[in-house]
């Protein structure tokens, strides 16, 4: 029993080690497109994807089959959904966007998820996302002049009673 | 500009940020990975542990106390005057 949970051990750690290679240096800017930092001082989305790294390695074959970037992704995304973000002046690309319009943004585009897709792990309609999603490119390409940053809060209500 | 186009244009601005993942990022990772797994695996014994208690506490209960078996009767007087044989009788009074 020991032994076996051993060897799954090792073997997990090994699969680990090899995901995390190939996937943490996109999913690290996923996190810092999502918080607005800078790329050399990012200490949220450090915490963020360290956070979702280790949900990750703790469910590594539950379910099995399941897709380990999809559920570290999924798991960014819902935690920096719920977490208030007490934000100092918001950075790169898309500093002029609002948390949830960053967060559409980056799941659509950059993740490359559908609007579907989205809209299930957000909790939101399709019609939202694809709303959101437009205004957000707009915005990003012809920011408005003098805009400020929208302040943070939590971005999702829990629409579930 | 098209929707296409746009969307193209925005993901270039995203991909464009360098990004450096920080050498003790992985290690760390792993190191609270295995804390929570620790945690599952000592509160899913930990479930395990209450469940044969209570099934062990159960039956023992069950075999001192039988539940299933029918009490005796409190209602029912005691029966007297029965010889094999005989039908019990209801004297007349005299």
């Amino acid at each position: 029993m020991r032994d076996r949970r051993g060897v799954r051990d090792a073997r997990r750690a090994q699969e680990f080690g090899g995901f995390i290679a190939g996937a943490a240096g996109r999913l690290l800017l996923t996190a810092t497109l999502l918080t607005a930092e800078a790329p050399d001082a990012n200490p949220r989305a450090r915490r963020l994807l360290t956070r979702a790294l280790a949900h990750t390695y703790a469910h590594w074959d539950h379910p099995p089959g399941e897709d380990p970037y999809d559920r570290a992704r999924g798991h960014l995304a819902t935690h920096y959904a719920h977490a208030v973000w007490h934000r100092s002046r918001p950075h790169g690309p898309l500093a002029a966007l609002s948390p949830r319009e960053r967060l559409v943004l980056v799941l659509r585009l950059y993740e490359g998820l559908a609007d579907e897709q989205t809209a299930a792990l957000l909790g939101l309609p399709a019609d939202r996302v694809r709303a959101l999603c437009d205004r957000a490119t707009a915005t990003v390409l012809h920011p408005p002049p003098g805009a400020v940053p929208r302040a943070g809060g939590p971005l999702l209500r829990r629409l579930q009673p | 500009m098209i929707r296409p186009e746009r969307e193209a244009a925005v993901r270039r601005l995203m991909e464009a940020v360098p990004v450096g993942v920080p050498p003790e990022l992985p290690g760390e990772a792993v190191r609270r990975g295995a804390r929570l797994l620790r945690l599952r695996r000592a509160g899913r014994r930990l479930l395990w542990l209450v469940l044969c208690a209570a099934a062990a506490a159960f039956l023992t209960w069950a075999a001192l106390t039988r539940p299933w078996a029918e009490p005796p009767s409190l209602t029912t007087p005691p029966v007297s005057g029965w010889q094999a044989g005989m039908s019990l009788t209801c004297r007349a009074p005299a």
